[in-house]
Order: C-alpha cells, then sequence, then structure tokens
C-alpha cells in the first residue's frame, strides 16, 4: 500500500505546462493589449492542472470500483465554488477590490490549512510516509511550514479585509509590548516546527496551526489603514508560499512554480509600495503608522489663509487652460467620483483642453486600483500616467487638479526633514499655474497626519466637498455657459 | 521527485517570478494580485487528492472543503481579472 507510486511521465508533463501556462499568464500583464490573452493561458493551465489530477486521483471503493458518491461529491463541491466565485466576481464593485482580494487570500490560506492537515491525518494518500505510517522527515518540515503559513495568510487576511471592508476601525491597534509577543510567538511556531521532526504527535501539529493562527492576527491588527497596500500586497506573496510549501509536500511542479510566482509577485509589490512611501518593509510591519493622526490635527494649531473656490470658479479656469493634469487618490474612490470625473474630462476634451492623469502608486488601497477606477470609467490607459512618468510636465501644466489625494501631493516630502512622510517620492502639483484641490473640508488631515502646504498656496483654490458631488457640479457648469 | 530537484524547480521559478513581474505594468497591478490570487489556488491539486482518497473520512471532508474554498478563488479569481481587463481600453482616434 504504501510504495512510492510510479510517476506517469505525461502526468508530470502536464503539471509542467500548467506551471508555464500560469507564467504566461502573468507575462501577458506587461501590456493592457496582451492581458486579456495572458489571463486565457492562465485559465487553461489551471484547468490541465485540475483535470490532470481528477483522472490520476479517480476515487475508487475497497473492491476497485468507481466510488460514483465520492466523485459526485468532489465535482459538487468544485460546483459550489465556480457558482459562489463567479456570483462575487460579477457582484464586486470595482471600489471594494482591496477588500475581494484579502477576502480570497484568506481562502487560499484557508484551504492550504485544510489540505496540510488532510495530508497530516491521511499521509499514505499523499505518498508522504513509510510502511509504518512514520511522515518523511522532509515532509514534516515542508508541512509544518505549509500550515504555518497558510494559517498566517487566512488570520492575517481576515483581519485586513475587516479593516478595508470597514468592519474594523482603519487605525492601529497597540498592544503593549507586542514586539515581543510576536517574536515569541513566531519563535515557538518554528521551534515547534523543528521539533515535530522528532516526534508527530497531533499536539505538536495542531498546537503550530493555532499559534500561526494567532500571530497572523496579531502581526495585522496594528497596521494602519494607510499602509494597506503593502499589507495586501505581502499576504499576496504568503499565499504563494503556503502554495509552495504545499507543492514540495507533494512533489507538484504546478504548485511549486506557481507558489514562486505568486510569492515573488507579492513580494515585488510590496517592495514597490514601501518605495512609494519611502518606509522600510520592516517598519510597515512594525505598524503604528498614523496612529496619532488625530492627535495632531486636533492639536492647536496655527490657522493659515487659503482661497476658496465654487464649482463654477473650477470650470471656467479649466475650460481656459491648455494642459490639465488629474491627480485622484482614495478619495475618488470613497466618493464614487470616477464617473463623474471622465464625464468632466470629456467635457474638457470637448473645449480642446489636453487632460491627463496622474497616478501615485499608494492612491487607493491596493497597487494599481486607481487604474482600474479609471479603466472602469472608461478612461483610455494612455491617458493615465504613473508617477516618474509625469512629474515633469507639472511644470508646464496650467491646472493640476487633485481630487481624493492628500500626501502624495505634499511638497513637504521633498523640503521638511521632520516630517514624518520626509523622502516619499511625490507628485509636484504645485509647480502647475494653478492647483484645484478637493477635498471634503480644511479639518481632515491625510493618513500620515501632516498638513499640505499646497493648500496655504497663493495659486491653490480649494474646492471644498463630497469628490462627485464636485465633479458632477463642474460638469453641469462646464456644459452650462461654455466660456 | 527528490528534494534538490524540486529545489531546484523553485529556484528557477523564483526567478523566472522576479523578472516576469518586474516587466508588469503598474497601471495592472490589480489585475496581477487578482490573477496571482487565482493561480495560487492550484492548491486545489492537493484538494482533490486529499477528497478523493480512502482512509481517513476526516482528511475527505477537509480535502471536500478546501476543494470548496479554492474553487471559490479559481473562478472568482479569473473572473474579476476578466472582469477588470475587459475595462482597459485604448483612446479612440
Amino acid at each position: 500500500m504504501h510504495e512510492v507510486a510510479p510517476i506517469n511521465p505525461w502526468v508530470a508533463l502536464a503539471y509542467l505546462a500548467s506551471g508555464i501556462l500560469f507564467i504566461m499568464a502573468l507575462r501577458g500583464l506587461s501590456s493592457p493589449a496582451s492581458s486579456r490573452r495572458g489571463n486565457r493561458f492562465g485559465i487553461l493551465g489551471m484547468t490541465i492542472a485540475v483535470v490532470t489530477t481528477l483522472l490520476t486521483h479517480v476515487p475508487r471503493t475497497a473492491d476497485g470500483a468507481l466510488d460514483a458518491i465520492s466523485i459526485a461529491e468532489v465535482l459538487g463541491a468544485i460546483g459550489i465554488g465556480a457558482v459562489i466565485g463567479i456570483v462575487m466576481a460579477r457582484r464586486i464593485a470595482m471600489t471594494a477590490m482591496p477588500q475581494l482580494v484579502a477576502a480570497f487570500h484568506s481562502l487560499v490560506g484557508l484551504a492550504a490549512v485544510a489540505v496540510a492537515a488532510a495530508a497530516y491525518l491521511n499521509p499514505s494518500a499523499f505518498h508522504i510516509a513509510d510502511a509504518a505510517g512514520q511522515i518523511f522527515a522532509v515532509s514534516r518540515i515542508e508541512m509544518g511550514l505549509g500550515i504555518a503559513i497558510g494559517a498566517i495568510t487566512f488570520s492575517g487576511s481576515v483581519i485586513a479585509f475587516l479593516k478595508l471592508n470597514g468592519n474594523m476601525s482603519g487605525s492601529p491597534i497597540m498592544l503593549p509590548g507586542r514586539h515581543v509577543i510576536n517574536l515569541a510567538t513566531l519563535a515557538g511556531i518554528l521551534g515547534l516546527i523543528g521539533y515535530f521532526l522528532t516526534d508527530q504527535s497531533p499536539w505538536v501539529f495542531w498546537t503550530i496551526t493555532a499559534l500561526s493562527f494567532v500571530i497572523g492576527f496579531l502581526l495585522i491588527i496594528p497596521i494602519g489603514g494607510a499602509d494597506m497596500p503593502v499589507v495586501v500586497s505581502m499576504l499576496n506573496s504568503y499565499s504563494g508560499w503556503a502554495a509552495a510549501a504545499m507543492g514540495f509536500t507533494l512533489g507538484n511542479t504546478a504548485m511549486i512554480i506557481t507558489g514562486a510566482l505568486v510569492g515573488s509577485s507579492g513580494a515585488i509589490l510590496s517592495y514597490i509600495m514601501c518605495r512609494a512611501m519611502n518606509r522600510s518593509f520592516l517598519s510597515v510591519i512594525a505598524g503604528g503608522f498614523g496612529a496619532d493622526a488625530s492627535a495632531a490635527a486636533g492639536g492647536s494649531k496655527e490657522q493659515r489663509p487659503w482661497k476658496p473656490g465654487s464649482a463654477d470658479d473650477a470650470a471656467f479656469l479649466m475650460s481656459q487652460a491648455e494642459n490639465v493634469i488629474i491627480v485622484p487618490g482614495y478619495g475618488m474612490a470613497v466618493a464614487q467620483a470616477q464617473h463623474a470625473l471622465r464625464e468632466m474630462a470629456d467635457q474638457l476634451k470637448k473645449e480642446g483642453v489636453n487632460v491627463k492623469y496622474a497616478i501615485h502608486p499608494v492612491a487607493g488601497r491596493m497597487p494599481g486600483h486607481m487604474n482600474v477606477l479609471l479603466a472602469e470609467a472608461n478612461v483610455p490607459y494612455d491617458e493615465v500616467f504613473e508617477l516618474e512618468d509625469i512629474n515633469g510636465e507639472f511644470a508646464q501644466a496650467d491646472v493640476a487638479f487633485v481630487i481624493g489625494a492628500n500626501d502624495v501631493t505634499n511638497p513637504a516630502a521633498k523640503t521638511d526633514k521632520t516630517s514624518p512622510i520626509y523622502g516619499m517620492p511625490v507628485l509636484d502639483v504645485e509647480k502647475a499655474k494653478t492647483v484645484l484641490f478637493v477635498k471634503r473640508s480644511m479639518g481632515g488631515v491625510g493618513y500620515a497626519g501632516v498638513d499640505n502646504d499646497v493648500f496655504y498656496m497663493d495659486q491653490t483654490m480649494m474646492l471644498l466637498g463630497d469628490a462627485k458631488k464636485m465633479a458632477d457640479d463642474i460638469v453641469k457648469a462646464l456644459s452650462g455657459g461654455g466660456h | 521527485m527528490d528534494f534538490i530537484s524540486i529545489f531546484s524547480i523553485f529556484l528557477l521559478a523564483c526567478f523566472v517570478g522576479y523578472f516576469v513581474v518586474w516587466s508588469v505594468t503598474p497601471a495592472l497591478h490589480t489585475p496581477l494580485m487578482s490573477v496571482t490570487n487565482a493561480i495560487s489556488s492550484v492548491i486545489i491539486v492537493g484538494a482533490l487528492i486529499a477528497s478523493a482518497a480512502a482512509g481517513s473520512p476526516v482528511s475527505k471532508w477537509l480535502g471536500l472543503a478546501a476543494v470548496v474554498m479554492a474553487s471559490v478563488n479559481i473562478f472568482g479569481g479569473f473572473a474579476v481579472t476578466e472582469r477588470m481587463l475587459a475595462m482597459y481600453k485604448k483612446k479612440e482616434r
């Protein structure tokens, strides 16, 4: 019963093919034009992996006959998942993508935990145990790592989901002595995985699982809302490493290649996000950023003069302009202002104004969030530019129209060494002839809790109000009066 | 397969991942996350093996639960990626 099953070369090749198709799926994302074909490659790769597994692991009863009930159960499970998944994908609002991705990550994590637990309970089915039921040493390590990473991914993603979805406050929750607790828990998990090598008793396995659920929770609660792009990317990476660890256990190339791809993808995205905030990965993980934001805002602050403006003023200024650069931020997503914004841009284009969009890498709650929202509103992707590609153009722009962004435009990041955001790359909106700044109120500050000098500059006009309503009003003013 | 062969594949795949992901345009970073999420659910392979194996009912039910979760991710992840990618359009000239 326990001999290692001979590996059919066609089966191994099928898994390899699906691994390569996954690489091509990511490769397709190098441009929007090839991206949809890439996604089809991904779907094909997954189909090959699933069908191969189904054909090589047909459930059989003790006498070798097909086990129809088990087959129906497996296909039923796939069907249930398919319906839930497709309904979620169809219904989700684009502004809620970060939550959806966090929810999906938690499922990968929990699935990895379930698979590792199943392998632990029935090791012979996975060919990872000898005749006496002793699990191979290397498999114990792989399994221990798999369940630990899977459990961390699960509980971490659940917290990230609750924060992004607003079920839980986005502000950091700081436990006293949390670094000591976290390090001790991590050391405990690693120690137990080592001990698991010598003792495969259930208590060891389940304690690793339980501690990993706890550490995932502890790691994410002190991280604030503005750092969520890093967290979501990091959990993306973890879900990949969890899949890779299970791939080692099963000796499955499709899982290993995918795990490595997803693991590196998430790690690179985390790095890009950290760099865009000029923060080290460790300082993000340590958490607490933005915790004193409200305190700083409430403090005694000198009142500086600023210039209010109306939708009509903004419409007039922009219709007279030659070049307008729109800078959207998370506030635009919250107000669902992307469609109104695009209408505004359309009106301006009709009047011969050259309109471009400038996107900061950490605008929004996940990497690329603003780009998706603008794409949803039918903004052509060749009008949307990344920070490094457009920053030089603000000096030639007549109007910089900032909507729902704040910290990413703050010049203090370039000049004020004492500012918490010093060193962060920012969009040079202050170089434009006029800055129109759409903001809910003058009281609020960005997530970093710092005031923005742009508000008080001579060429700045503050457009206070809801982002969507403001954009709608500007559209009305533009289409009504014209010049 | 022995550990060293598997580990070699893993390391090489990490390098491939590194270069492929850096070539992804920042405008598509959200679809990148949703599609990586979908493909990491290839963990369904392990779930299918567990749910098809005889011997341990608990293991089988854990496997079936994992099949449901991974399927949600696979179908949901690819579908939402497709939906997003369909929205990216070039300027009409």
